[in-house]
């Protein structure tokens, strides 16, 4: 904990030393197009920021529906039933062998061909596409995740539990869950990291992110150093967040856990 | 249910194989209503799995397995009925760590016995008198001893009130200062309660006190049966006596 706290902030002052350094180093920077003391900037800056909702809104999503999906994945994996678990294989082999630029191109230009005239034929935007994209992508690792933590458990515990008359869904539900859980949970928020990583990719199709925010703008000054930089820095900051939150569950999780 | 039946148990020309390993070959046992059967024999020979096939946690595929005149197959029924006649204790305890002592307890009663929670508890308080350990009711399994935690799955077992109480080496994972606790509750088990017992255990001395019939496992074979004072006095074959000797030299 103290040792990963330390890196946090080596972080944020190499981060800190980095602005400082290109401040004061020589006339080639030019920040005073994100410069928050100039009215021009601070328009910017203010147009870079707003891009943290959608981004925020597009990764929870999609992580809902991960978590979901993979779950039934995850189960299909654990069935006593053969078909069930060679489904479960192969999807979690074919989702994580796809790249995700062609997974998203795949969905939001083929995906409307494919649904055209059904029953849950729906408009694929770019946030949609998005959210199946990314959520689709992170399921199969989901699943894995649900899978490992699931059969972590002893089998001495489910036996113990059938031996005092519990039916197998109440093993699960009383067992085997309430202690996969903590094993769970914490490599789950960790994919949360990922997704919000990921989800910079959907501003190539037009989802107005934090990514495609610094693109525009980019677009209009001509400053690629500096935007870039701060874009680099909004997601620095959004995933350290996130890492926090999960450092205080993990250490929710083994409190919980007397050994 | 067959009442008249004077048989718990009945175990005729048992064959498991775990893949092409053939771990039980033939296996004829009788455990009568009240009986105390111990199993001893060498690593590996098989104790485990013929206690674990009398409550279907392994699944036999030859022979016949009946549990209270009940046969076991394949069906819910059967297996649903011998679960709630046999109870069972396991060398490396597994209490569920996330519940309290009491709340271990009263588990099944409350999901698998449909008894509500004032009940449930007033009987795991009972079984925890029983194993003299009710002070540690509101504990995780964490915070307990070892003894503490086999005399915690044994008052687990008996809160379902069965008729069968299984042990796989119940001492086996203990300290030794902690052996005598969780055998004499054991005894007492088989004394005052006259519950018919199953303990695979190379604690020979529990075993002369109260063992009505003697097993030796040898290579997933019954070599030897037979009533304590015959079996330690004169075992018939050689590989029982060298067995003996080995375990009675400690
Ligand atoms: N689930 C299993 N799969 C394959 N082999 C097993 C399994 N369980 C036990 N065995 C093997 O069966 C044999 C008997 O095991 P066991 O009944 O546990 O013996 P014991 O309790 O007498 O030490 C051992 O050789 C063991 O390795
Ligand atoms: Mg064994």
């Amino acid at each position: 904990m103290t040792s990963e706290n330390r890196l946090t902030r080596f972080m944020i002052v190499l981060a800190g030393c980095l602005v400082l350094s290109a401040c004061s180093s020589n006339s080639e920077w030019g920040w005073y197009v994100v410069n928050p003391l100039l009215e021009g900037g601070r328009v910017n800056l203010w147009f870079l920021i707003a891009g943290y909702p959608s981004t925020i809104y597009i990764s929870a999503i999609a992580a809902a529906l991960s978590m979901t999906v993979g779950l039934g994945v995850a189960v299909m994996g654990m069935s006593t039933w053969r078909v069930f678990r060679i489904i479960n294989r192969i999807y979690v082999e074919f989702i994580r062998s796809i790249p995700l630029l062609p997974l998203l191109f795949w969905i939001y230009f083929g995906l409307p061909f494919l649904i055209r005239g059904t029953w849950f034929e729906f408009n694929v935007d770019p946030f949609w596409a998005g959210v199946i994209t990314l959520a689709l992508s992170d399921s199969a690792f989901t699943a894995e995740i649900y899978r490992s933590g699931i059969q972590s458990i002893a089998k001495g515990q489910s036996e113990a539990a059938q031996t005092i008359g519990l039916t197998k869904w109440q093993t699960m539900r009383y067992v085997v869950l309430p202690q996969a859980i903590r094993r769970i949970l914490p490599p789950l928020a960790n994919q949360f990291i990922y997704i919000v990583k990921m989800s910079a990719f959907v501003s190539v199709i037009g989802m107005q992110e934090l990514m495609r925010r610094a693109n525009d703008l980019n677009t209009n000054e001509y400053r690629a150093l500096e935007i870039y930089t701060v874009l680099i820095l909004e997601y620095l900051v959004l995933v350290l967040l996130i890492s926090a939150a999960v450092r205080w569950l993990e250490r929710r999780m083994a409190d919980g856990e007397v050994r | 249910m067959a009442t008249d039946n004077p048989l718990a148990i009945e175990m005729r020309d048992v064959d498991k194989w775990f893949g092409d390993f053939h771990v039980l070959k033939g296996i004829n046992l009788n455990v009568k209503r009240g009986e105390r059967v111990v199993i001893c024999g060498p690593s590996g020979s098989g104790k485990s799995t013929v206690v674990r096939c009398v409550n279907r946690l392994e699944v036999h595929q030859k022979g016949v397995i009946k549990v209270e005149g009940v046969e076991l197959k394949d069906d819910r029924a059967s297996i649903d009925a011998i679960r709630s006649d046999v109870g069972m204790v396991f060398q490396q305890f597994n209490l569920f760590p996330h519940l309290t002592v009491m709340e271990n307890l009263t588990l099944g009663p409350m999901k698998s016995r449909s008894m509500n929670k004032a009940d449930a508890e007033a009987l795991a308080m009972r079984y925890l008198d029983r194993v003299r350990i009710p002070e540690q009711a509101d504990k995780k399994p964490g915070q307990l001893s070892g003894g503490q935690q086999q005399r915690v799955a044994i008052a687990r077992s008996l809160c379902m009130e069965p008729k069968i109480l299984l042990f796989d080496e119940p001492t086996s994972a203990l300290d030794p200062e902690m052996i005598s606790e969780v055998l004499d509750v054991m005894v007492g088990l088989a004394e005052d309660d006259g519950m018919t017992m199953i303990v695979v255990t190379h604690e020979m001395g529990f075993a002369r006190k109260v063992a009505d019939q003697m097993v030796f496992m040898n290579q997933g074979e019954i070599v030897e049966t037979g009533p304590p004072t015959e079996f330690f006095g004169n075992p018939q074959t050689e590989r029982c006596r060298t067995f003996l000797d080995q375990i009675l030299k400690h």
